[in-house]
């Protein structure tokens, strides 16, 4: 009875549609148009479904990230706190780079100032214009509070004097060849100064040997992160194998030992290694205590502390995956080896390492990822001198509201992320990465 | 006969290595344990006597109570957003007929992926303009995002074994679709969504970056209260509340560990029948 209506219901879908459908392939048989106009009726509600989740990620994930990537280029304080000026300056273009401005500029800039919308804007020019080069905060601050109050016998003199009166470097070449280069709109600024460079009159250069700080700080982020998910490696390889072919009491001892710190929160376990670790810890207690050393080892708050606490917190990462790889290699595989005489070595080799390599890729590089933006652990165990690229970024963004410097050090971070995050999905798949088959 | 001498010491070695590591990963999480019963204020053994002072100072304190509600709430709200986002994306990725799935896949669960600090700083920067930093509802949609990848894998991972035919079988045999779903589906990918839904609660419940770019002070959570404790000095009453976070992490593992069990003897059960 449902059968007979089903199949009612079938071919009436297929001829009402086969003769109300001009797009679908040329093709008579009604049940195939049939087939298809249903599998297009399918594919819409799985993307209906699919629509909710994709809508918010992109609205509270991508767009976000896109934000910062135009945080990174974006630079309108000039233009906020001297709109006219500027545009006296690109209507009026000096005849080259050398040359001071035209005196309709002067007249501008002061009436810029005489007009400042407010003095956080002024104040947000001064602090833009200084990573130009620095003095140029006093410059502009003073001059602000100079043009605060009328000045005496406003006739007397041009607007170049009274500003150059004000500070003698508003008549010097180099103030407005540094003012011109950081008005525009966009900038290439952070973006050059994240990679050590700075523009010049004479193109992009590096900046100074003494403040080369930002490509270290990005090869010292890798660093860690490639020893770390190194070490995750090695620690973790022989350890999922051993999840696999131990015996069940001892199953359950290394499965607790990896999800148990799993679950529990990372402030808690960053608390027990600094309990654990420091001078008065329980480590350097029972050493001093079995006479192995004689003044406590500092192992807490320096990189041994941050690379203890890191794997700690992703062997997990690197393990699981391997678990997953290794636990559906059938164990005859290496019995068949050996039996036809190969060596264990050679057998490992030849045998089980090929076939855990999805296993190796997916965890190492996942765990690189995570650990190339690591923020909080570096901050509580290591010292000044670990902090990686998260922590800058937070500094940039909290500490000194410097947005821009903040974006272009995140552009760098994402950059390394996405060549490996993309390297890892083009070698072992999506579908691995996030532990399905 | 020294062969198999090498090989017995070859996996007496390899099971010292995993009791070493059990011990590098437990012992630590353990070894604070006691010390937040300690009656002094030392973080060091031996303790001088025995006392509940450190627990009752974190239960009776404001700051304390008040970052535990606001991570719970924060938790339990983006919990249910995640979940029910998460999980409409996973039964579409179980129909295996979304164009471009693994671009689409990739997509969802780079919030998993990507550096918490990169999330961070964008929803520093989008949250400002809506007006959303410093609330609570900045923080309840920040999680969630972070959350959803969560449950999208654990729920799909629940779908994987699961014939979509039996959905066409019951639409044959009359059900409507919200009913085929709710007496087929449903019971096959219920542990999924509760092992999905209990990870997107541990992912809001311990997360501390996004919070300190988009949290103001009266969004102070759990994970907050701790980073600022330990930045500042570590008293006792951390170890306290580390020991109660150890004990979610326990109940949250054996639950999981329960349902990822059941699931495979349904699963058994299902394939002898």
């Amino acid at each position: 009875m449902t059968e007979a209506r089903f199949e009612y219901g079938f071919i009436k879908v297929g001829f009402t549609m086969s003769v109300s459908s001009i797009d679908a392939p040329a093709c008579v048989d009604t049940l195939a148009v049939a087939h298809y106009q249903s599998s297009r009726r399918k594919r819409w509600v799985s993307m209906l479904l699919l629509l909710p989740l994709l809508a918010y990620t992109c609205v509270f994930f991508a767009l976000p990230i896109g934000m910062m990537f135009y945080r990174a280029v974006s630079n309108p304080e000039l233009l906020q706190a001297f709109p006219t000026a500027i545009r006296t300056m690109v209507d009026e273009p000096a005849k080259d780079s050398t040359a001071l401005p035209t005196d309709r500029v002067f007249d501008a800039l002061e009436q810029d100032f005489i007009n400042a919308p407010s003095n956080a804007v002024i104040g947000e020019a001064a602090r833009r214009l200084n990573y130009e080069n620095s003095g140029y905060r006093f410059l502009v601050m003073n001059t602000a509070r100079t043009y605060r109050t009328p000045l005496a016998n406003p006739e007397s003199q041009s607007a170049r004097e009274r500003l150059a009166a004000i500070d003698e470097r508003w008549i010097s070449p180099q103030v407005w060849e540094d003012f011109r280069r950081a008005s525009p709109a966009y900038t290439p600024y952070y973006l050059l100064a994240a990679l050590d460079l700075k523009q010049t009159d004479q193109g992009v250069a590096p900046v100074e040997e003494s403040q080369r700080v930002y490509l270290d700080l990005t090869f010292k982020t890798l660093k860690i992160a490639l020893i770390v998910s190194l070490l995750c490696l090695l620690l973790g390889f022989p350890f999922a194998a051993l999840m696999v072919k131990a015996s069940p009491a001892l199953q359950v001892l290394l499965f607790l030992a990896v999800m148990l710190p799993f679950w529990t929160s990372l402030l808690a376990r960053t608390t027990a290694w600094i309990v654990v670790l420091q001078d008065k810890g329980i480590v350097n207690t029972l050493l001093l205590r079995f006479g192995l050393i004689d003044h406590p080892l500092p192992m807490i708050f320096n990189l041994s502390g941050v690379y203890i606490v890191m794997v700690h917190i992703l062997l997990p990462f690197s393990v699981l995956p391997l678990y997953n790889v290794m636990k559906n290699i059938p164990p005859h595989f290496m019995r068949a080896s050996a039996s036809l005489g190969a060596h264990p070595i050679r057998g490992f080799m030849q045998v089980y390492l090929p076939l855990t390599l999805t296993g190796i890729g997916s965890g190492t590089l996942l765990t690189f990822i995570v650990a190339a933006g690591y923020y909080v652990t570096p901050t509580l165990v290591g010292s000044a001198r670990e902090q990686m690229l998260g922590y800058f970024i937070a500094f940039y963004t909290n500490t000194t509201v410097n947005w821009g410097m903040a974006s272009a050090l995140g552009l760098v971070l994402i950059s390394c992320v996405m060549v490996i995050y993309l390297l890892a999905a083009r070698l072992v798949g999506i579908r691995q990465i996030a532990g399905l088959r | 006969m020294n062969h198999f001498i090498q090989a017995y010491l070859a996996r007496k070695a390899h099971v010292l290595f995993g009791l070493l590591m059990s011990i590098f990963m437990i012992a630590p999480l353990l070894a604070v344990v006691p010390i937040s019963f300690s009656s002094g204020t030392f973080l060091s053994y031996p303790l001088p006597g025995l006392s509940l002072q450190w627990y009752e100072r974190v239960f009776t304190s404001g700051p304390w109570m008040q970052a535990l509600s606001n991570s719970l709430w924060v938790g339990i709200a983006s919990t249910l957003l995640a979940t029910l986002l998460g999980t409409l994306a996973a039964l579409a990725f179980a129909r295996r007929n979304l164009p471009a799935a693994s671009g689409m896949l990739g997509l969802l669960i780079s919030p998993m992926i990507f550096p918490p600090v990169i999330s961070g700083l964008g929803m520093y920067f989008l949250f400002g303009k809506l007006g959303l930093t410093g609330t609570l509802f900045g923080l309840i949609l920040a999680h969630t995002v972070l959350a959803t990848p969560f449950v999208l894998i654990s729920v799909a991972a629940s779908l994987q074994g699961f014939d979509m035919t039996l959905l066409k079988a019951a639409a044959m045999s009359g059900a409507s679709p919200v009913r085929a779903f709710a007496g087929i589906a449903l019971p096959i990918i219920a542990p999924g969504v509760i092992s999905g839904a209990l990870f997107a609660f541990m992912t809001s419940f311990d997360e501390i970056v996004v919070v300190l770019f988009i949290g103001g002070p009266s969004q102070r959570t759990l994970p907050r209260q701790m980073f600022d404790g330990i930045r500042d000095t570590i008293d006792p009453s951390i170890l306290a509340m580390s020991t109660l976070l150890l004990l979610v992490g326990i109940v949250g593992l054996m639950t999981t560990t329960w349902l990822t069990l059941r699931a495979q003897r349904n699963a058994r059960q299902l394939k002898e029948q």
